[in-house]
């Protein structure tokens, strides 16, 4: 049990029926990293927050939230918790800021002295200052996720947990979101994403784990993860077999020719020194590229290419 | 946070519909009386009609027997079957428990304010009874149904502690509401479920046969309150009332507690 893990799961387990929903999960979130999770719909990532906020029992296996045990210290721990779960839900009979009183003063430690002041400020945060009167009800879609984040802000919190924050916004909404994202991250809050949208988590996110049918299939920083398949050499050429022999000579592994294309895996070989020994051959380069593999080939290898939902 | 799940109930459209055909009854009975001329023959429509065009304080009485059968159970049903299926409807149940707001204090303050409802529901329609009747009939010293007679004021405010009776009558139907309401994520039914529970506790205790069984019925001793306007009270129904409704609320309340406590919250 370490101090720096704002959330640690342990054999983490959820079993719906006869099906394992979350499989033996060992999350390990550091404090201060913005952290992907990331999985195909179905893949028990929501199931998994759930039991991070302690609105659903884990059948197995422990967790941890900045430290504490959940669910036995909620009452001390979600205070600094700010979470957006499926979406934003409030009362469409009250207005914006009737919607934070109420939330506000569900807690512990809503003061009523400083409900207004935390409303207000958190609404302002979000731009959402001017429509703060106005009925829920009467809320735009963007207006709904904004609230929800104005919701997540009543307080300074130490860990946000967003599950699929941008499902369902528009380009701009989305940009909104990543912003604050990164906003909240430099102050020092951790932040825990959940998305099946690997833009969404490349550009924000400094660590990422990999969730496929309940089970954990990847952990760790974004770049390790990124490094981890090998380079590719790609050379584009009307004299594609001779560069091929080349390539093979230099002791290139993996070499594949497809019309005008050779490729190879770079094994730690340089490409300077490739194309060199190429022009030295004659072959005519037309073009030489290096294909590092994206987060999106990792994840596509570790979760499986299929348009089926899982589970 | 019971102030604000106070100010919640009372501000939603619906809490005011339902009040506002509480306070509808009471008049639309006092003007029916009114308008025929002449009240009715003793001892024809509902308990104490006859004494509406006598004293108008009475018709917050009439008032009270007339939706003690359906309007009022109807009434809690709606708000009692909402407390935790509606939040869970509405998605806000989780965000509440995020919040933490723990799953105990939610409960008893959902509790409280639905007794609160309870209690308010009544006292709206013997209100709104003793306004009508104050308005369109002479009003005066009381004639209890011993035949002695109360001043206006004790008469008055007899007639209120009949109303928080009334009240105090469907907690065990309010308590049986919220534990329903735990058990599913869909309001409306929670609501048909717990509105049922009353309608068939009334046809079982239509039934001689199950007479065995009719004390224990939520409804049977519903009409009790009557016994406040005896001279002296007579108690005896009026505390079997009171403590079968404590019976139910303490059962249901319970099991409530029990369900939602290790609910798996989904919604």
């Amino acid at each position: 049990m370490t101090d720096d893990l704002a959330v640690e799961t342990a054999g983490l387990t959820k079993r719906f029926g006869d099906t394992d929903v979350v499989d033996h999960l060992d999350l390990a979130v550091p404090v201060g990293s913005v952290f992907g999770f990331l999985g195909p719909n179905g893949s028990g990532k929501t199931t998994t927050i759930r039991m991070l906020l302690g609105l659903i029992r884990p059948s197995a296996g422990s967790l941890r939230l900045l430290g504490r045990p959940m669910p036995a210290a909620a009452s001390d721990v979600l205070p600094d918790v700010g979470a957006l779960v499926e979406g934003p839900a409030f009362y469409p009979w009250l207005t914006g800021r009737e919607n934070l009183h109420r939330l506000d003063a569900a807690g512990p430690d809503g003061w009523r002295a400083s409900r207004s002041s935390r409303a207000d400020v958190a609404l302002a945060r979000v731009g959402l200052t001017a429509a703060a009167d106005k009925r829920y009800r009467a809320y735009s879609l963007g207006m709904t996720q904004r609230l929800g984040l104005a919701a997540t802000l009543l307080r300074p919190r130490r860990l946000l947990l967003l599950d699929e924050p941008t499902n369902g916004m528009d380009p701009q909404g989305t940009r909104e979101i990543r912003h604050f994202i990164r906003e909240l991250a430099e102050e020092g809050t951790t932040v825990f994403l959940s998305s099946h949208l690997l833009g969404e988590v490349e550009q924000v996110c400094t660590h990422i784990g990999i969730v496929s049918l309940g089970r954990l299939v990847a952990q760790g920083p974004l770049d390790e993860l990124r490094a981890d398949g090998d380079a590719t050499l790609r050379v584009e050429t009307d004299d594609a077999e001779v560069a091929a022999a080349v390539l093979i000579r230099m002791g290139l592994n993996a070499v594949t020719l497809a019309g005008a294309v050779v490729s190879a895996a770079l094994d730690g070989h340089r490409p300077e020194h490739c194309c060199r020994e190429l022009v030295n051959a004659g072959v005519g380069v037309r073009s030489l590229t290096t294909d590092r593999p994206s987060l999106e080939d990792a994840y596509v290898a570790l979760t499986g290419e299929g348009f089926d939902v899982a589970g | 946070m019971l102030r604000a799940e106070v100010s919640l109930l009372f501000r939603r459209l619906r809490i005011k519909v339902l009040l506002g055909v509480l306070v509808l009854v009471p008049v639309i009975v006092a003007g029916a009386v009114r308008l025929s001329g002449s009240g009715p023959n003793p001892g024809e429509g509902p308990q104490f009609l006859d004494q509406v065009t006598h004293n108008g304080v009475f018709a917050a009485l009439v008032g009270l027997t007339i939706t003690l059968p359906i309007f009022l159970p109807l009434a809690v049903a709606v708000v009692a079957g909402d407390t935790i299926a509606g939040e869970a409807n509405l998605g806000t149940l989780r965000y509440l428990l995020a919040r933490p707001c723990g799953r105990t204090r939610l409960l008893v303050v959902k509790g409280i304010t639905v007794l609160l409802f309870c209690v308010v529901a009544s006292l709206t329609v013997a209100i709104a009874g003793l306004a009508a009747g104050a308005v369109l009939f002479p009003i005066g010293s009381l004639t209890t149904l011993s035949g002695t007679t109360l001043s206006l004021v004790d008469g008055t405010l007899r007639i209120l502690a009949a109303a928080v009776l009334v009240g105090g009558s469907l907690f065990g139907l309010a308590a049986v509401g919220m534990f329903v309401s735990t058990l599913t994520d869909a309001p409306v039914g929670a609501m048909a479920a717990t509105a049922g529970v009353a309608v068939l506790c009334g046809v079982l205790d239509a039934i001689p046969q199950l007479h065995a069984l009719h004390p224990w019925l939520l409804t049977h001793w519903w009409l009790s309150f009557g016994d406040l306007l005896r001279s002296p009270v007579a108690w005896t129904n009026i505390l079997r009332n009171v403590g079968l409704q404590a019976l139910y609320a303490v059962i249901f309340a319970t099991a409530a507690w029990a369900r939602f406590s290790d609910k798996d919250i989904l919604a």
